[in-house]
């Protein structure tokens, strides 16, 4: 599939941490411990919103065996200041709060003290002894409730942002955002066919199997050590920096082995208050979350409600195009709201569009990042409407995306003009898969949806060394959640000619290698193999140096070839070629250790497309969807380590699926969480999901040496609009409402239906 | 949180009646422990001592006795779904045991925990319900034989009273024509707590239903035997009109809860769904002995 002329890009060997994970070997956030260590555990917040009178620590701090305990008072109060963090924006002032409650409680789940002690059951018996006076307050969860006029305000100081004049009156509405292109009322008036809806989602948790776990150790003079599970330990030296006032070189963060993250780890919790009462005790201290404090307290995606509306020619072309997407920004502010306006209809060459948007508060745990940030709620509506767009006017779905599809060329609502895309190519490889053409099983319905992600460049550093027996390290800062350090050596192996057995990639703490952007935003192989790449050829530079000084000539006299230094023509001389080892073993007499380095701010990440097909059932009786066949289509640029592309893409269905299936928080009428658990809050199991079909459409990125687009986050995109649509098909009901559980979807057929419920 | 906790496996039920009345209400059995494990690390329950019954052999054995047969309370649901005769005889209880769980949990789990951790949506009891299993308990004050369905007091709740333990349960010898089926409706194809579950046992002569039993789970705080729904199928052809009849029978003695696994319209309807499809099942089977 891959460009022939490779060597090692598109081949599929095992992963360099793939036996230590199979064996039991690899190190994930809870296996760090430490001699003398503590336990620190968090009491959490029982009300959803409360206002903290006051916290007495007496009893707990004289129960034998603690060694400290915390609240808000350790931590100093910090700037109303804005600061980017992997996909999103967050505010420190929000983040010192959502590490440790201050004024309010805002969730039930939100810290609001925490204890070290010499045993975890000393820990939780200091717990109880705490005593927090609460008031308690009136709450609200959803997000309408939340924007009404009448509701609890959770922040005196809210102010809407992106409304003229500026309102004089705080709310639980912190942002309004605009995104116009063209005159949608003009488009409209063109319309021959206008269709119109409004949709709801769920917020749903990104269920990384790992919970978050760290230890951290202070030392008396102040140098701080943290192991963490995190998709950006730079981050986590960041945050800890900012938060406790320590200069961030004296602060080492060393990230574990991690067991998924999706977005979820790019925040921090415990590393701050595991290093605060480290600093207060001497001690080392380890914290680990239960699954409930998982669910209760860390970022779940946002829910949210979008209203749609889409005008066409009868022709099936799109002439205008509208929606008001409300994202649940859970207690503070920063939504994923800009991606939610901005990916709604990236897919589609539309002249007018109008898109608003509104970040609202409400008491829920803070939203955290979960692969294509608010892509998957627009996408839910905007496919949907489309495909009631289809219906109406008798098209296949495909015909209907390959006449308004976006190509190079087309100009997004939110800016950018599109440079080279795959989008047309991976509707046209879904029409004409295997799938696609098969019929439609009795009793079986086919949907079809397709979605966008911008993918993400930013900062990464890089280093290449090579050993004195000429095997080479490739050195990056970018925690591996998806197969990434394969892939880094296959770029390296590739553009340095030698094997990938001899290539080893590791990922180096803070202090050992310049400073790396969040494993986010699909960034990885693109920016950090753009660093891997630049740092390799940085050390061939070096290696031809070296073989010029052996030989005698000038360094442009040499090139670089298969692995070796070779004479750039007759004319240079006759030399035998240098391999890596010959230059390794030289490298005392021609000038010390070869290294390469590089470090860069990626530019150019190139937009992924995806294209999905589900073939589905629907028990009638039951309401229950089996999935029969799936496909997920999409536009990979070049899939350099092609089993890990794959298995994003099915990673990416499943999740989705179970976003559009099942997933939902439920809370009671105090506002707490009735389903901490992955018993209730129920993800796909294996056996849910048929073997799901990818086709990988290699569309090269021209912004990277070998064609490199993120590809993690597009194919969450897709599948919830792909099962409601089948699910519409199937049945006759469209659900506009996120889960489509049994109880759900059976209740909205006998609606559809008296009949049946009566029977 | 998991306390200083006492562990025994003693090898005989006086032994183990015994220990248990002794601890005064502190005292567990384990079985498989797939329950009460999960229980402790939750802090839910943090028992004095624990009791381990699977080194007792009439509770860690399967019998065929009297033309019936005979199951160790204790017995892993592996074992039960390797038992040919049993699954032959009895194929709605040992698909309604074989149904808890995964693989893994299969290995411990057992149906006498199963019953005695008194889930209403605990899936073989239905199945043991519809069955007319009877249940030999024994304790300080000697054994007792009772129905399986006066176990459960209440969720989470049994009326065995103080050191009394679950030896056995006996399943009664069948007559031509007779078979089980076991259904229940979870959201996810595997590892979930039953929404609702169905037993159904029946005798089928000539075509017509000579006798039937019908257990539904999830609906009420305790597992029913749906008398109203026996009925309606005995003496039919279980053509439509009976299912109707049974299904309506089914509907009307739910007294589900609103909870986070389903509402009180969804289960009501489903017990009615699965009823049908059970029975439907348990004749196809009927037809082929
Ligand atoms: C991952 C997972 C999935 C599960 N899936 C299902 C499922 O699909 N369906 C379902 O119904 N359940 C399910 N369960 C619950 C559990 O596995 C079952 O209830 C199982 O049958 C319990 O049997 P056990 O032998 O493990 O009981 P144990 O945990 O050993 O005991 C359960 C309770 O009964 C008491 N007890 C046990 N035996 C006796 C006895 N002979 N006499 C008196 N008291 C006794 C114990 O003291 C304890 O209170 C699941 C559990 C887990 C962890």
């Amino acid at each position: 599939m891959s460009n022939g002329s490779y060597k090692w890009i598109g081949t599929r060997p095992n992963r360099p941490d793939g036996a230590d994970k199979v064996t039991g070997r690899a190190r994930f956030g809870a296996d760090f411990n430490m001699p003398g260590q503590l336990i620190g555990k968090v009491l959490r917040s029982p009300h959803a919103h409360a206002r903290i009178r006051s916290i007495d620590t007496s009893a707990a701090a004289a129960l034998p065996g603690v060694k400290a305990v915390v609240t808000a008072q350790d931590f100093p109060d910090q700037p109303n200041v804005v600061v980017p963090t992997g996909e999103m924006q967050v505010n420190l002032r929000d983040v010192t709060r959502n590490v440790m409650a201050r004024e309010k409680a805002l969730y039930e789940g939100h810290a609001v003290a925490a204890v070290a002690a010499t045993t975890e059951a000393v820990a939780r018996q200091a717990l109880a002894l705490i005593k927090v006076d609460y008031e308690v307050l009136p709450h609200v969860i959803d997000v309408e409730a939340a924007m009404k006029d009448d509701a609890p305000v959770l922040h005196d100081h809210l102010i809407t942002e992106g409304v003229k004049p500026a309102p004089d009156k705080a709310s639980n509405i912190a942002k309004r955002m605009d995104n116009v292109k063209g005159d949608v009322e003009a488009g409209f008036r063109q319309a021959e066919v206008v269709i119109e809806r409004r949709y709801a989602t769920q917020p749903v948790h990104q269920g990384y199997i790992e919970p978050h776990a760290t230890l951290a150790s202070a030392a008396e003079d102040g140098q701080v050590q943290i192991w963490s599970t995190t998709q950006g330990h730079f981050q986590v030296r960041g945050f800890c920096s900012r938060l406790l006032g320590v200069e961030a070189s004296q602060i080492r963060v060393t990230p574990s082995e991690i067991g998924g993250g999706f977005g979820g780890k790019t925040v921090v919790y415990l590393e701050p208050v595991a290093m605060r009462l480290s600093q207060k005790t001497g001690k080392p201290v380890k914290m680990v979350m239960s699954r409930e404090e998982v669910f209760r307290a860390s970022g779940p995606a946002p829910g949210g409600t979008v209203a749609v509306k889409i005008g066409a020619r009868r022709d099936g072309r799109i002439v205008a195009a509208e929606c008001t997407v409300a994202l649940q920004a859970g207690a503070f502010p920063g939504s994923p709201l800009g991606p939610a306006c901005w990916t709604s209809f990236a897919c589609y060459d539309i002249d007018n569009i109008k898109v608003v948007g509104f970040d609202v508060v409400s008491n829920r745990p803070k939203v955290a990042a979960y692969r294509a940030p608010g892509a998957p709620i627009s996408a839910w509506a905007v496919e949907s409407t489309l495909d009631i767009l289809a219906q109406e006017l008798g098209m296949d779905p495909i015909d209907l995306r390959l006449k308004n599809a976006a190509k190079k060329g087309t100009k997004t609502s939110y800016g950018p003009t599109f440079d080279t895309i795959g989008f047309v190519e991976t509707l046209e490889a879904v029409k004409s898969s295997a799938h696609y053409r098969s019929p439609v099983k009795p009793g079986m319905a086919r949907g079809v949806a397709a979605g966008f992600w911008f993918n993400v460049g930013a900062d990464s550093s890089a280093a290449a060394h090579v050993a004195e027996d000429g095997t080479v390290t490739v050195i990056s800062g970018n925690p591996d959640i998806g197969g990434s350090r394969a892939s880094l050596a296959l770029m390296a192996a590739e553009e340095l000619g030698v094997d990938y057995d001899k290539v080893r990639p590791v990922i180096a703490d803070t202090s050992s290698i310049g400073f790396n952007f969040v494993t986010g935003g699909s960034r990885v192989t693109f920016a950090t193999g753009l660093a891997v790449v630049n740092s390799v050829k940085d050390m061939i530079r070096e290696l031809k140096v070296r073989a010029a000084k052996t030989w005698k000539v000038d360094p442009e006299a040499v090139v670089w070839e298969n692995g070796h230094a070779r004479p750039a023509g007759s004319n240079v001389g006759e030399f035998e070629p240098l391999s890596l080892a010959d230059l390794a073993a030289s490298a005392g007499r021609t000038g010390g250790p070869i290294n390469g380095h590089a470090q860069l701010n990626a530019q150019g990440a190139g937009p992924g497309f995806g294209v999905h097909v589900v073939d589905l059932a629907v028990d009638r009786d039951t309401g229950i969807v089996t999935i029969d066949r799936y496909t997920a289509a999409q536009d990979v640029g070049t899939a350099i380590h092609p089993s890990y592309v794959e298995g994003q893409l099915q990673g990416g269905v499943v999740q989705g699926v179970g976003w559009a299936l099942n997933e939902e928080y439920i809370y009671n009428a105090k506002g707490k969480l009735d389903n901490p658990g992955f018993l209730d809050y129920r993800m796909p199991v294996a056996s849910d999901l048929p073997m799901i079909e990818t086709i990988l459409v290699e569309v090269p990125n021209p912004h990277h040496p070998y064609g490199v687009r993120g590809v993690g986050e597009v194919p969450i995109v897709p599948p919830l609009a792909a099962v409601g649509n089948a699910v519409a098909r199937a049945t006759g009901v469209r659900m506009t409402d996120l889960p489509m559980s049994p109880p759900r979807l059976s209740a909205a057929l006998d609606a559809a239906t008296p009949r049946m419920a009566a029977e | 949180m998991m306390n200083d906790v006492r562990y025994m496996a003693p090898s005989t039920l006086d032994e183990a009646a015994g220990a248990l009345a002794a601890a005064n209400g502190a005292g567990r059995i384990l079985a498989g422990g797939t329950d009460l494990l999960v229980q402790m690390r939750a802090g839910v329950v943090s028992p004095g001592v624990i009791i381990d019954v699977k080194k007792i052999a009439e509770m860690t054995t399967i019998e065929a006795v009297g033309g019936g047969f005979r199951i160790g309370a204790a017995v892993s649901g592996a074992v039960v779904g390797e038992h040919a005769a049993l699954r032959q005889a009895w194929p709605g209880v040992v698909e309604a045991i074989n149904l808890i769980g995964s693989k893994q949990i299969q290995g411990r789990a057992s149906a006498g925990g199963n019953l005695c951790n008194a889930s209403p949506a605990a899936d073989s009891v239905p199945a043991l319900v519809a069955a007319a299993a009877t249940v030999t308990i024994h304790g300080p004050k000697g054994r007792r034989e009772v129905p399986v369905e006066k176990i459960h007091a209440g969720p989470g709740r049994t009326t065995l009273e103080r050191g009394e333990i679950v030896v056995s349960f006996t399943l009664p010898p069948r007559a031509p024509g007779s078979a089980d089926a076991y259904l229940r409706l979870i959201p996810r194809t595997e590892m979930d707590i039953a929404v609702v579950g169905c037993g159904v046992n029946l005798t089928v002569q000539g075509g017509t239903c000579t006798s039937a039993r019908v257990g539904l789970g999830a609906v009420a705080p305790t597992v029913l035997l749906v008398e109203d729904a026996a009925q309606a199928l005995i003496g039919s052809r279980l053509d439509d009109k009976a299912l109707d009849a049974a299904a309506a029978a089914c509907r009307a003695v739910c007294k589900p809860i609103n909870d986070k696994r389903g509402t009180i319209a969804y289960r009501t309807k489903i017990a009615g769904v699965l009823l049908k499809r059970a029975t439907a099942i348990a004749l196809e089977r009927a037809g082929r002995h």
